[in-house]
């Protein structure tokens, strides 16, 4: 496909959508198809097809548009007064709906009220904090396409970035451009994305001894990241699930720009969905001549496979994760040489996030000066965030860079949900720390959550009220670091074992001031000896809820707080349905 | 664990193809799924884990004998088959139940109560994570995390979610699912 | 082309392909190493190696780490020195290293660690796991309390005999030295007898058959001598 035919595509998409009169959306995310919505999508189709009217709405299954507490989703566009359905979210002659907690028994109630009256029981407002506050870069598709169509994707302007890359700009435009944006690294990190992408560009594939298997000829690579293992963190899997073609486009942008012709996307078998997505994405860019050979009739060739993690967090990590590609056990291994010099089968590899890569087209069409306008002075553009725990909404939200925590937690969150108190807000997951109250107006952005002892992650944001017992979370993200260490090292490996079981110590209300010593010396040691991310950010959440919530560590240890009372038998609990309330696992 | 004599070649110290494992390696066409996989990668070691992965899918469980076959096919050490079959979670070496529910012991699973369900889940069925029922007919896992976090707790029954579970529900919802599928068969 | 950089503030020239550990040993300046081993890839697992470097905010593995124009290495700062021995307690912790019944007692590459970094004494938990005891090579034996996951023998098996007998099964503390499938290692039908795992062992988890207390001696140099004589041709006796 040439810009010709692919702008041939997009404009009878376009037209066939005006069209419609109606486009009711259902999103088959992950959370809401647990809730049977592909049902719901089912009975609409069945419902407009008995009242004669599946000439004139269109029932499209789409990706998480956030709300996921309230799911399942739809959402329905109308046309109002016979005008086309504008792209503009601010036409009033368009008319938007959204319902929440749909079953597949409303659609009868749903299709009925398309040209009437909303479906009041059902309706949730669209001019909620929750969507007025976002600023969509990376979500801006979801929950408005197909994600398996390839088409809705080119209706809303896909692959043209990848096209004008290919006809208008070199190689090294493109870095200028990525590097003027001021794009950082969306997996956590924040380290710049134009710049590693500038070093890959420049590596020699014969610097350092290959060993490239047979049958594959580039000899630079592009990997996109889609390890999402942080517990809490869902950002990447809804993107891969509701807007794939994006992920490729930015990878195939990418490696246009470091001379790269193979890919692969490294996705965690546990979204299931998300890789029949992406392989469904691959097959049909393919055919439309997107990838492959001769890209858009240039002489750029690039391929896409995808590689299934098998459930090691440690694989987030780049050079695990290209053990693990290798074959081999997810392993990391010492940096320099950095993947971008040396990295899958001794060859300069770039290694993106899901973001990062999804920030790309956008970029090029837009330009790096639009992008560089949102967020702060050094980070850039919009963050996607998880936001889940003891919050009202919770659901994917994304957000400007240098929004405040008191705006996501109570404007977009809509506070704390069962009347308590606001706590902590924990994000990077278990390589990050807990925040407290006193920062709720701090801006976020990577250099002020590094400052406060946290860090940005990849995006999994936990809000925690005042039940939380915060030994007891940093027990639960040490518990994760010594189950998922890989074992190399020996920080990672015997320290996360032994801050293990003094946190458990410290628990069970057995610990003394000393085990309160050689926690935080082992912090201290294992935060700077071990060999990857893994081990050196293992202690973060031991070290920031030390700073911040000290008093419960001491409390606990002077004996003063009664050890946690460990889970009742599930028959005393049947018979008091109170009892749950008084003793959630993780809070006291 | 049992290991099964019946490999050839160097595996068993063993030159002669042996009849039995020739047979079971074309009587059983799960071993076909397999090869499928091994050749998409042109027979070669980095399709290692793909391979497990379909052997893993095929037969519930890794044993002896498909790794032993998986590790001749790439021409691969069996201590490397071994080691990573080991290091990745989702690979197991134990048969399983004939139905699996897996617990999300994720962030935000865990504080709204995942550990609560996990313990009323074992205590009802007698098992602890990991294992299986005495009669085979459940196996009870924990992941670490399905991105399902708006659902919290949620639990998962053969690859089906269930969200916001309550401790005194989990093991009732189970149970219905498990009867569900009995008597459909 | 030659670099210079300076170690403990001593001017130092180095080949630009050598690690620090590489040009410090040639400037006589020691560093203490554990994993590593001459003739054997190294794998900066063991954090023994650790050096400061100028400019950089991350301690980096001098096994693994190339020397550059004007580096200004530190290998002995009291910081690192405490890191050491934190390591070296780590691992006494571990598993179980009883050196007074160990058959590599005097002859221990992680004995004499924990003397060279003063660890008199363990303030952490003696995790003790109960490991199984390998004796079913007719020659060798495999003592995996011993074990502290170097993955010397890996290592050794895989680049100097070839066979790939070795490896590590499992993650995390639960790691452990597998042959072939998980087998017993007189059963592996991949491993030629050759020893050499046995040689590259630093502490007693491997030995030869019939060794008791304070008998097992290593015989580590061996392993660079037939890199050498294998790759290069060359016999240093």
């Amino acid at each position: 496909m040439n810009l010709e035919e692919l702008n041939a595509t997009a404009t009878s998409e376009r037209l066939a959508r005006t069209k419609k009169r109606h486009h009711l959306y259902v999103c088959v995310g992950t959370a809401c198809q647990a809730l049977n919505s592909e049902q719901i999508a089912k009975a609409l189709q069945a419902e407009l097809k008995q009242r004669g009217q599946a000439a004139d709405a269109e029932v499209k299954c789409v990706g998480c548009p956030g709300l996921c507490s309230l799911g399942p989703l739809v959402e329905i566009e109308s046309q109002v007064n016979g005008q086309a359905a504008a792209a503009e979210a601010k036409d009033d002659r368009r008319r938007s709906i959204l319902y929440q907690f749909v079953k597949p028994e409303d659609a009868g109630e749903i299709v009925a009220h398309l040209d009437g009256e909303p479906v009041k029981r059902l309706e949730t407002p669209l001019d909620q904090p929750f969507f007025t506050r976002q600023t969509k870069i990376v979500l801006e598709h979801c929950g408005k396409i197909d994600p398996e169509r390839i088409e809705d994707y080119i209706a809303v302007g896909g692959y043209q970035a990848l096209l004008k890359v290919l006809t208008e700009m070199t190689p090294q435009q493109v870095i200028d451009e990525i590097t003027r944006s001021g794009l950082r690294g969306r997996g956590g990190a924040g380290f710049p994305t134009g710049l590693k992408w500038g070093t890959v560009a420049k590596s020699d594939p014969n610097a350092y001894p290959t060993h490239v298997p047979e049958g594959i000829q580039s000899r630079k690579f592009v990997i996109c990241n889609g390890d999402e293992g942080d517990p809490g963190a869902f950002m990447d899997r809804s993107v891969m699930e509701g807007d794939p073609h994006r992920i490729l486009e930015g990878m195939a942008i990418a490696a246009y720009a470091v001379g790269a012709n193979q890919g692969f996307i490294y996705v965690r078998a546990e979204y299931p969905l998300a890789v029949k997505r992406l392989r469904t994405a691959i097959r049909q860019a393919q055919r439309a001549g997107l990838l492959g050979s001769g890209i858009g009739g240039t002489a750029f060739s690039f391929n896409v496979d995808i590689r299934l993690g098998a459930g090691a967090f440690v694989c987030g990590e780049e050079t695990a994760l290209i053990a693990s590609i290798e074959g081999g056990r997810g392993v990391p291994r010492p940096r320099p040489p950095f993947p971008a010099e040396s990295g899958l089968w001794g060859c300069p590899t770039l290694i993106n996030n899901v973001e990062t890569l999804a920030n790309v087209p956008p970029i090029i069409m837009k330009g790096a000066d639009w992008f560089a306008g949102i967020g702060t002075e050094k980070s850039k553009g919009t963050k996607v965030f998880a936001l889940t725990g003891q919050v009202k909404n919770t659901g994917l939200i994304e957000v400007p860079m240098g929004i405040s925590l008191r705006e996501i937690v109570f404007d977009i969150g809509g506070g704390i949900s069962g009347g308590r108190q606001f706590k902590a807000v924990q994000t990077g997951g278990p390589s990050g720390g807990c925040i407290p109250a006193q920062f709720l107006d701090m801006p976020v952005d990577y250099e002020s959550l590094a400052k406060v002892g946290s860090i940005m992650g990849s995006g999994g944001m936990i809000v925690m009220d005042d039940s939380t017992d915060m030994v007891e979370v940093a027990r639960f993200f040490m518990e994760f670091c010594m189950d998922e260490s890989c074992g190399k090292c020996i920080p990672c490996r015997a320290g996360t074992v032994q801050m293990h079981r003094i946190l458990t110590r410290i628990q069970e209300g057995r610990a003394t001031r000393r085990d309160l010593h050689i926690l935080e010396e082992l912090c201290d040691m294992v935060k700077h000896t071990s060999l990857c991310g893994l081990g050196q950010s293992a202690p973060n959440p031991v070290i920031s809820t030390l700073r911040y919530f000290r008093e419960e560590y001491e409390r606990k240890v002077n004996g003063e707080q009664k050890p946690e009372v460990r889970i009742q038998k599930p028959e005393s609990r049947s018979q008091n349905p109170e009892a749950r309330s008084q003793r959630p696992a993780i809070s006291s | 664990m049992t290991r099964t004599p019946t490999t050839p070649g160097l595996l068993t110290g063993n030159d002669a193809v042996t009849a039995t494992s020739t047979d079971r390696l074309v009587s059983d066409k799960r071993y076909k799924i397999i090869e499928a996989t091994m050749r998409r990668y042109g027979y070669q070691g980095h399709g290692l884990i793909e391979a497990l992965h379909s052997a893993q899918e095929a037969f519930g469980y890794l044993d002896d004998f498909t790794l032993k076959h998986i590790a001749r096919t790439l021409h691969l050490p069996p201590s490397k088959v071994f080691g990573v079959a080991t290091f990745y979670n989702l690979f197991t070496l134990k048969p399983q139940g004939a139905h699996t529910c897996v617990v999300c012991l994720g962030t935000a699973c865990y504080i709204k109560g995942a550990r609560e369900v996990l313990a009323a889940i074992e205590d009802e069925y007698d098992v602890k994570a990991g294992g299986t029922t005495r009669d085979n007919q459940l196996s009870l896992l924990t992941a670490r995390c399905f991105g399902s976090c708006a659902l919290a707790p949620v639990i998962t029954f053969d690859g089906e979610t269930i969200g916001k579970v309550a401790p005194t529900a989990a093991a009732q919802q189970i149970a219905q699912r498990l009867a569900a599928v009995q008597q459909a068969r | 082309m030659p670099r210079t950089l300076t170690i403990n503030g001593q001017e130092i020239s180095a080949r630009n392909d050598q690690t620090i550990l590489e040009a410090a040993r040639d400037a006589h300046i020691h560093i203490p190493v554990l994993c590593h081993l001459d003739g054997l890839t190294d794998v900066g697992a063991c954090r023994m190696c650790l050096v400061e470097v100028a400019g950089s905010n991350k301690l980096l593995p001098a096994c693994t780490t190339r020397v550059q124009e004007g580096m200004e290495v530190r290998t002995d700062t009291q910081r690192l020195r405490a890191y050491r021995r934190q390591i070296i307690e780590l691992l006494f912790a571990e598993r179980n290293h009883v050196c007074a019944v160990c058959v590599a007692n005097g002859h221990c590459e992680l004995q004499n660690l924990g003397i060279e970094v003063g660890m008199d004494h363990v303030r952490y938990d003696y995790i003790f796991p109960k490991l199984g005891v390998d004796l079913s090579h007719e020659r060798f034996g495999m003592d995996h309390n011993r074990c502290i996951l170097c993955t010397r023998c890996v290592r050794a098996c895989d680049q100097l005999e070839g066979a790939h007998t070795i490896d590590v099964m499992g993650r995390g503390a639960k790691s452990l030295i597998i042959r072939d499938m998980n087998v017993p290692w007189g059963e592996s039908t991949t491993c030629t007898s050759c020893g050499k795992c046995v040689m590259a062992c630093p502490t007693g988890a491997l030995f030869k058959q019939g060794s008791t207390v304070a008998e097992m001696v290593h015989d580590a140099e061996k392993l660079a001598f037939l890199k050498a004589a294998r790759e290069r041709k060359v016999w240093n006796v």
